[in-house]
């Protein structure tokens, strides 16, 4: 008996040991992610790391639950408040659930923002969204400009015909067509974010539109199918595909130049973006409010609008250039 | 395990103040200096964890799980299991959202809530005790069943808008660092501590889960008891559905997804005997605390969850296995 008390304290103590705390620097941002050992997430942590050697001064929390529910980010945000960190940046499991949480941390002065995932405006300072629907709109027809310089007819293989956000892209997209002469629209398809489904609608578009030049595919089931049917078809280089794709899946499609180029978020960028707002809302250096810009170190900076969303940055562009080191992230 | 039980059946448990309720006694005592050690090791390890607000805000982390637990440690002591209960909360959660849509008051919405909370255990309890079907089977059954309701009700979408006066029971604070779920946590463990240990009824159910066939003969309604001891836990998950929903604000079909093994858990950490027959209140209660305090002060570490998880997992097979060691070591010793 006695002897297994000790043990039991042995192994207490001893685990106690090895969790020594981390030492008090200036400020303490806590980046809180959907849930821990995500790959998109453990880039966003590599930015705020990165901010945080810029800044100097701060030290990063890097925290989350281990499933991704709303209830294991209380914890987490409870935990946060008791050790008093200057700042809080989520990316919330549930856009309700969090708020009487958050609400405690900003009652108690701590800095809340949330980033990717939102939360409802009464819970955060601001929400930082990776891009906005107007850059996205005009980043998929560029991409496709930038290698047809003598422009040319490309079809957009879309996800379903309700998609809301596809249907906002592709709006935004037909806004800016007249910046890039010579790009004709010839069809808009979709393939109901199915892989078999969208496969053979991109095997009709080529077969009914001879001279097409690009598929762009908003979605990332999308884009993967498109480039498989082309490559399938023998087109690869020919018909150039690009839209929104994840590098993970798309790497192969690089590879083989049935995509020249892709894009997406930037999680490290995120994560950096996150970070700097953070630390500049927490020193006082910029509030948060309607129509106001907040620094984002070398990403410029962020403008709110009046619910305090704010877009980082156009899409990042991937490509062979670069598409090996994030293959593995995301 | 088989030695166990047949040592079981030889010591009843409180009918001879023998070997085993010794041993029952020293164990809560050993976890209550677990809990004291975790206690003044988390003083140690983090300034920010003897403060009257932080530690307020900590018993969050365990107290609507464990209300669910000191009925589930009756319905194990019984020698079933619920593993519906977190199903339960999301089941009731959204009916009381869909009130809210229909314009419900808050007591309303409590009305709704236990009535929901007391059908699904009646549902429970129907399958198991008159149908007689192994719970196990019935619960898992049912925690498909009733979640996939929330879902089907829900999908994607959520329910929020509570009233204001809702807020109350999972946020509000009856004084100073005292929240309302502290209150009601504590006033919960008193009514099964007394249910448990000073009824007839209580006496019952460790009967049944030492021998149903012998507790038959001996003129107790076994099928009578476990089907109040199910409704029982319906209603404990539609109380903690009604404090975590408050505590909330909203309403999601995955709310309190995974909460029944951590609730099995504490049970269990409490020292009531997984195969039924024993086990205290005050086991449970401790246990509730010292797993509360484990995750606040691994938290307060910044030790990421799943550290925790593995943690909470040694500390579990650790009082697991105590007892059963410290049994054979003795018949060893006896022998």
């Amino acid at each position: 008996m006695r002897k297994t008390t000790t043990l039991i304290t042995a192994a207490i103590l001893g685990g106690s040991m090895a969790m020594s705390s981390a030492q008090a620097e200036e400020m303490r941002i806590a980046l809180v992610v959907k849930a821990l050992g995500i790959g998109f997430f453990e880039a966003a942590a590599k930015g705020a790391e990165e901010a945080a050697a810029e800044l100097g001064d701060v030290e990063i929390i890097y925290t989350g639950p281990t499933d991704t529910t709303a209830e294991g980010q209380i914890e987490v945000i409870n935990s946060l408040i008791a050790q008093k960190v200057d700042a809080i940046a989520i990316s919330a499991n549930d856009q309700d659930a969090l708020v009487p949480a958050l609400k405690k941390a900003m009652d108690r002065g701590i800095t809340v923002i949330s980033w990717d995932s939102g939360v409802a405006p009464e819970g955060r300072m601001m929400h930082l969204n990776p891009s906005s629907n107007s850059l996205i709109g005009n980043m998929i027809v560029k991409m496709a400009a930038d290698h047809l310089p003598d422009g040319g007819d490309v079809a957009v293989l879309s996800a379903s015909a309700t998609a809301t956000n596809q249907n906002i892209w592709i709006d935004e997209m037909n806004k800016v067509i007249g910046d890039y002469p010579g790009i004709n629209v010839v069809a808009t398809v979709y393939g109901d974010d199915l892989s078999d489904k969208s496969y053979r609608e991109a095997q009709g578009l080529m077969s009914s539109h001879p001279d097409l030049k690009a598929i762009i595919s908003p979605t990332s089931v999308g884009i993967v199918a498109a480039a498989q049917a082309v490559t399938d078809e023998g087109k690869a280089g020919e018909i150039l595909v690009t839209g929104l794709g994840l590098p993970s899946e798309m790497a192969a499609h690089v590879d083989s130049g049935a995509s020249k180029s892709f894009a997406i978020w930037n999680p490290i960028d995120l994560g950096y973006a996150a970070t700097m707002i953070s630390y500049n809302l927490a020193k006082g250096e910029a509030t948060a409010s309607a129509d106001g810009e907040i620094g984002m170190g070398r990403l410029g900076a962020v403008t709110l609008d009046d619910s305090m969303d704010g877009a980082m940055s156009d899409p990042f562009v991937y490509d062979s250039s670069n598409i090996n080191d994030f293959k593995d992230i995301f | 395990m088989s030695g166990l039980t047949s040592n079981n059946a030889s010591v009843m448990p409180d009918r001879l103040r023998g070997q085993l309720f010794r041993i029952i006694a020293s164990w809560e005592f050993l976890l209550l200096g677990v809990a004291i050690l975790i206690f003044l090791f988390n003083v140690q390890a983090s300034p920010y964890f003897l403060d009257p607000w932080n530690l307020s805000d900590a018993t969050y982390n365990f107290t609507e799980k464990a209300m669910i637990a000191f009925a589930m440690a009756l319905v194990i002591i019984s020698g079933e299991i619920d593993l519906s209960v977190a199903s339960i909360i999301a089941l009731v959660s959204t009916c009381m959202g869909f009130a809210v849509q229909l314009g419900f008051d808050t007591p309303m919405l409590i009305g709704v809530a236990i009535i929901v909370g007391a059908a699904c255990g009646a549902f429970n309890g129907f399958l198991v005790a008159i149908m007689g079907l192994p719970s196990i089977v019935v619960t898992i059954g049912t925690l498909s069943l009733f979640r996939g309701i929330a879902y089907i009700v829900l999908g994607d979408q959520a329910y929020s808008g509570y009233p204001k006066s809702f807020a109350y029971f999972g946020q509000g604070y009856v004084w100073w660092v005292i929240t309302v779920e502290m209150v009601l946590f504590t006033v919960v463990a008193l009514l099964f501590f007394l249910l448990l240990h000073l009824t007839s009824f209580g006496r019952s159910v460790k009967a049944i889960g030492n021998n149903p066939t012998a507790a038959l003969f001996a003129g107790i309604r076994v099928p009578r008891v476990k089907f109040i001891l199910f409704v029982l836990t319906g209603i404990m998950s539609a109380i903690a559905a009604i404090c975590l929903t408050s505590r909330l604000g909203s309403t999601r079909p995955s709310i309190a997804v995974g909460w029944e093994l951590e609730i099995v858990t504490m049970v269990v950490l409490g020292g009531v005997n997984i195969l039924g027959g024993s086990g205290t209140i005050f086991g449970v209660f401790i246990a509730a605390l010292v797993m509360g305090m484990v995750t606040f002060g691994l938290g307060l570490l910044n030790v990421p969850g799943i550290v925790m998880s593995i943690f909470i997992g040694l500390l579990l097979i650790t009082v697991i296995a105590l007892p059963i060691i410290i049994q054979r070591t003795r018949q060893r010793v006896a022998s």
